[in-house]
């Protein structure tokens, strides 16, 4: 997805001379063509992730669109009141594409994982969210969505799905019909969640916009009222919305995710996931006890 | 102009005994500045407030709305009848300004810290579309607290941000918490063009507001009283969020100067 990134905003700085793009001093190398054809709207601002999202918005007021990259925990957490009062406050676009997701960087350790932002950024009103499962997927939706006048989050993952799905913005996508129960599957979580469900009679919604939720998609596939969400950050963040969509039909709702604890070990990714138990078999495991008690 | 400086300090102090709101000395110890940027500096004009080629002003210590209203209103961006709803469910004009209700109002400030990178970022952005509008800022001094300013005060200075104007109003609010001693030696090792001048003072206020600084963003260190003009809260910080009663409306409307 970050190979997808660099292009995909290439491509736009080339098209779209109102585009600024701010480095938090990562990505440098693999901008540099960008830097050389456009130096006077790529940055490397530096370490200094506040400052840096209050210019973005700055430059936002002058009708330019601000595009600020650097990895999650800095550019969500650290300046998470700048991203509140500076953008969404004052109702100003601006896109914040993160690295690292979860855990991303688990050999890192805590410092730089970020299971935490998507529920954080859920409680900024105005704030966009985007979760692509899939590089070709994030060129869709940023190219759909970058230049739409809202403040907008777009989470790339090490992990990416198998197969491209021809994602719209703000909409979920139908992945199969069933029966028994809808699985919701929150972007690179979509393959484990089609692998567990390959022999249930389940609907699978594929979201891979957090913000604005698609309610319609969700309201007219989910007739087992029996829900199942797969969220690949802290688990649960999407469970009010769903109450909230579904009200007053009577639900039964269970979820997986990043249980919202350190995650104290290094290692790798899969090697999280495993400890937390987010594997296929226990989706499954999981989802069946949903079905059949 | 329709009002004289000391009828806007008036309404200030009516209103916030009105509304039980406001910061009136930290509003004071500004005024005098924005009386002459409104008036002999900024190029702006009420009757096209988004302007493209106007010259910005931010408020970063947004708690000093009123004077900022008061100068606006005697500048026509709204009428001064909106100053009997200030603070009030409805109103436009709130306890910190808000870009998207009230006219001239070029940032929604109120947390402290924010308004420096703002401006910066405008600064920037005039830079890369090539107009030559100017900008302008005013921070606290308890502001400079912030590690938003020193990061920001880098940035400004790296981008050769000439457009850019910052005026410190250095009212000693800082002083009963973190001592911060010599500003202007501060941000000149950050990469700025630095001037201390007398905040209460116009000429010396005009003087400094247009000196040229071709190359580097200007500092502007104003030495200023916290609730300049009104005796019983000049320094006093029992005033910092209070409003007067009516019998210290009385005593200060007689005495304000």
């Amino acid at each position: 997805m970050r190979k997808q990134f660099v292009k995909t905003v290439e491509n736009i700085l080339e098209n779209n001379k109102d585009v600024i793009l701010l480095l938090g001093d990562i990505g440098i190398f693999n901008f540099r063509k960008s830097f050389k054809d456009f130096p006077d709207r790529v940055y490397n601002i530096g370490i200094l992730e506040q400052s840096t999202i209050g210019m973005a918005a700055g430059l936002a007021t002058c009708n330019l669109i601000p595009i600020v990259h650097t990895i999650a925990p800095f550019l969500i957490e650290r300046s998470l009141e700048q991203l509140k009062l500076d953008f969404c406050y004052q109702k100003l676009g601006g896109n914040f594409v993160s690295v690292g997701a979860s855990y991303d960087y688990a050999a890192l350790g805590c410092s730089h994982h970020c299971p935490g932002d998507i529920g954080e950024l859920m409680n900024l009103p105005e704030m966009e969210i985007i979760i692509p499962g899939t590089a070709k997927e994030f060129d869709i939706l940023f190219n759909q969505s970058y230049d739409n006048g809202h403040p907008t989050y777009y989470r790339l993952s090490e992990n990416s799905n198998n197969f491209d799905f021809p994602v719209k913005f703000g909409k979920a996508k139908i992945i199969k019909k069933g029966k028994k129960a809808t699985i919701i599957a929150v972007g690179p979580l979509l393959d484990k969640v089609i692998e567990a469900c390959k022999n249930l009679d389940v609907t699978i919604l594929y979201y891979t916009t957090i913000y604005p939720f698609d309610k319609n998609t969700l309201k007219n596939n989910c007739e087992s009222g029996k829900i199942f969400l797969c969220e690949p950050y802290y688990e649960g963040q999407l469970v009010a919305e769903i109450i909230k969509t579904l009200k007053p039909k009577p639900i039964t709702i269970d979820f997986i995710g990043v249980p919202c604890k350190f995650l104290r070990k290094y290692g790798t990714a899969k090697e999280h996931d495993k400890s937390i138990n987010l594997t296929i078999k226990n989706i499954e495991t999981r989802i069946k006890k949903l079905i059949y008690g | 102009m329709k009002k004289d400086i000391t009828e806007l300090k008036k309404i200030i102090v009516k209103s916030s005994h009105e509304s039980k709101e406001g910061h009136i000395p930290s509003t004071l110890s500004i005024l005098d500045i924005l009386w002459v940027l409104y008036n002999k500096i900024i190029k702006i004009n009420p009757n096209k407030p988004k302007d493209i080629y106007r010259d910005i002003f931010i408020l970063s210590k947004g708690h000093a709305s009123l004077g900022l209203y008061s100068i606006l209103a005697n500048k026509n961006f709204f009428s001064f009848s909106e100053f009997k709803n200030f603070g009030k469910f409805g109103s436009i004009l709130g306890g910190h300004p808000d870009r998207n209700k009230i006219p001239g109002i070029e940032a929604s400030t109120g947390s402290l810290g924010h308004g420096l990178p703002l401006a910066i970022g405008i600064a920037l952005g005039l830079k890369i579309k090539k107009l030559k509008n100017k900008v302008f800022v005013i921070i606290g001094d308890g502001e400079c607290n912030e590690g938003t300013i020193w990061e920001s005060s880098l940035l400004a200075s790296h981008h050769n941000l000439s457009n850019l104007t910052c005026i410190i109003d250095h009212n000693h609010s800082t002083d009963r918490a973190l001592k911060i001693d010599n500003l202007s030696t501060k941000f000149k090792s950050f990469g700025w063009e630095t001037i201390t001048i007398n905040g209460h003072n116009h000429e010396e206020i005009y003087n400094a507001l247009s000196q040229k600084h071709n190359k580097k963003p200007m500092m502007i260190i104003a030495e200023t009283i916290k609730g300049n003009g009104i005796k019983i809260m000049e320094n006093n910080p029992e005033w910092h969020h209070k409003s007067p009663n009516s019998d210290e409306l009385k005593l200060i409307l007689e005495k304000i100067t």
